[in-house]
């Protein structure tokens, strides 16, 4: 059951706190050592790298997990975006055909 | 202004970058819509109040760890486990900033940590292509993720007022448009060959480590550090 829309328990606001300091620290957390430290060329190689690998690490697994309906509505989405470089597109593609894949 | 002059001289921060990088969002504003749905639907199934929900999605902002700690929740709260929860699952972050250091080396105040407040992969992925395209406005950063801050409380807001008649199966195919978005980033961020090596590499400690420890977010961490060191030792071997 639900409780009265304005209701707020104490515990529940001190979870929520700990978790908006939790995720904040690691936002600007990284940055702030970054900038703290002066990155070598080695670590600014490191940083180039980040973006793609961060999105392949995402993916992947989640391609692995999701079996056969995510995997077609993935490679729909990509191959797409290869095309036609417009996200709108892509992602109804990717999400019809998953779509598809779940009705059969 | 025109886009030229955006592109050339010093870093700046202003209204108009905002609004380009808001309208750059929009898709993802769209693509992200399932996601903030049942987000909302999670807290209004774990017993919070609207009012609370809506604390929770506008100060943390993080979907993963908003639907994970969900999932668990306990009367009273759980306070410890949902801290360390949303630590670890956000640990990516951490990695997300440092990469727009040009731009933020440049912000001070407000406009610094409120960009870094609204930092989420889809914003983050579609800006780090926009600086390294040569933009030079990083009000980018801060509209894009406004837009999908407000998409995320308003939407979350409804799914959870929605709460019981709106329920769909765990393996609903909208819930794919979510991953869709980041199929769509992955795309973006192909530069070439140099990059084949560093996203095996990611995508072997990926797999892996999500198939040995089942139910955590370190899979993430592990295979772009992995696939990030890779890459820039072997620059460094062949420089």
């Amino acid at each position: 059951m639900t409780p009265p829309p304005f209701s707020l328990d104490p515990w529940t606001f001190a979870a929520i706190l700990g978790m908006a300091l939790a995720t904040y620290a690691c936002r600007a957390g990284g940055y702030w050592i970054f900038s703290k430290i002066k990155p070598t060329p080695f670590l600014r190689a490191v940083l180039t790298y980040i973006p793609g690998t961060l999105f392949v690490s995402f993916v992947l697994p989640a391609l692995v997990k999701g079996g056969l309906q995510t995997t077609v509505g993935a490679v729909v989405t990509l191959a797409v975006m290869l095309r036609t470089r417009a996200f709108p597109w892509s992602m109804l593609a990717g999400t019809v055909a998953a779509w598809a894949v779940w009705m059969l | 202004m025109t886009r030229d002059k955006a592109n050339h001289g010093p870093i700046v921060f202003t209204r108009h970058g905002m609004i380009r990088g808001a309208r750059a969002a929009l898709p993802m504003l769209l693509g992200t819509i399932p996601f903030s749905l049942v987000t909302g639907i999670a807290a209004q199934s774990a017993g919070l109040s609207a009012l609370e929900q809506i604390i929770m999605s506008a100060t943390v902002f993080g979907g993963a760890a908003q639907l994970l700690v969900l999932g668990n929740w306990a009367t009273p709260a759980p306070v410890l486990t949902a801290t360390l929860a949303a630590f670890t699952v956000n640990l990516r972050l951490l990695l997300m900033g440092p990469v727009l250091g040009p731009w933020f080396d440049r912000l001070r105040g407000w406009p610094l940590w409120g960009s870094l407040f609204l930092l989420v992969d889809q914003n983050w992925g579609l800006a780090v292509r926009e600086m390294n395209a040569g933009g030079r406005d990083a009000g980018w950063i801060f509209g894009s993720g406004l837009a999908m801050w407000l998409q995320w409380v308003v939407v979350s807001a409804v799914g959870h007022a929605a709460g019981a008649t709106l329920r769909l199966p765990p393996g609903h195919p909208l819930f794919f448009c979510s991953l869709a978005v980041f199929v769509c980033m992955l795309a973006g961020q192909w530069r070439g060959r140099i990059d084949i090596l560093p996203w095996v590499v990611a995508a072997g400690v990926a797999i892996t480590t999500s198939l040995i420890w089942p139910g955590s977010f370190y899979y993430i961490v592990a295979g772009a550090v992995a696939g990030s060191l890779t890459g820039a030792i072997r620059d460094t071997l062949r420089a």
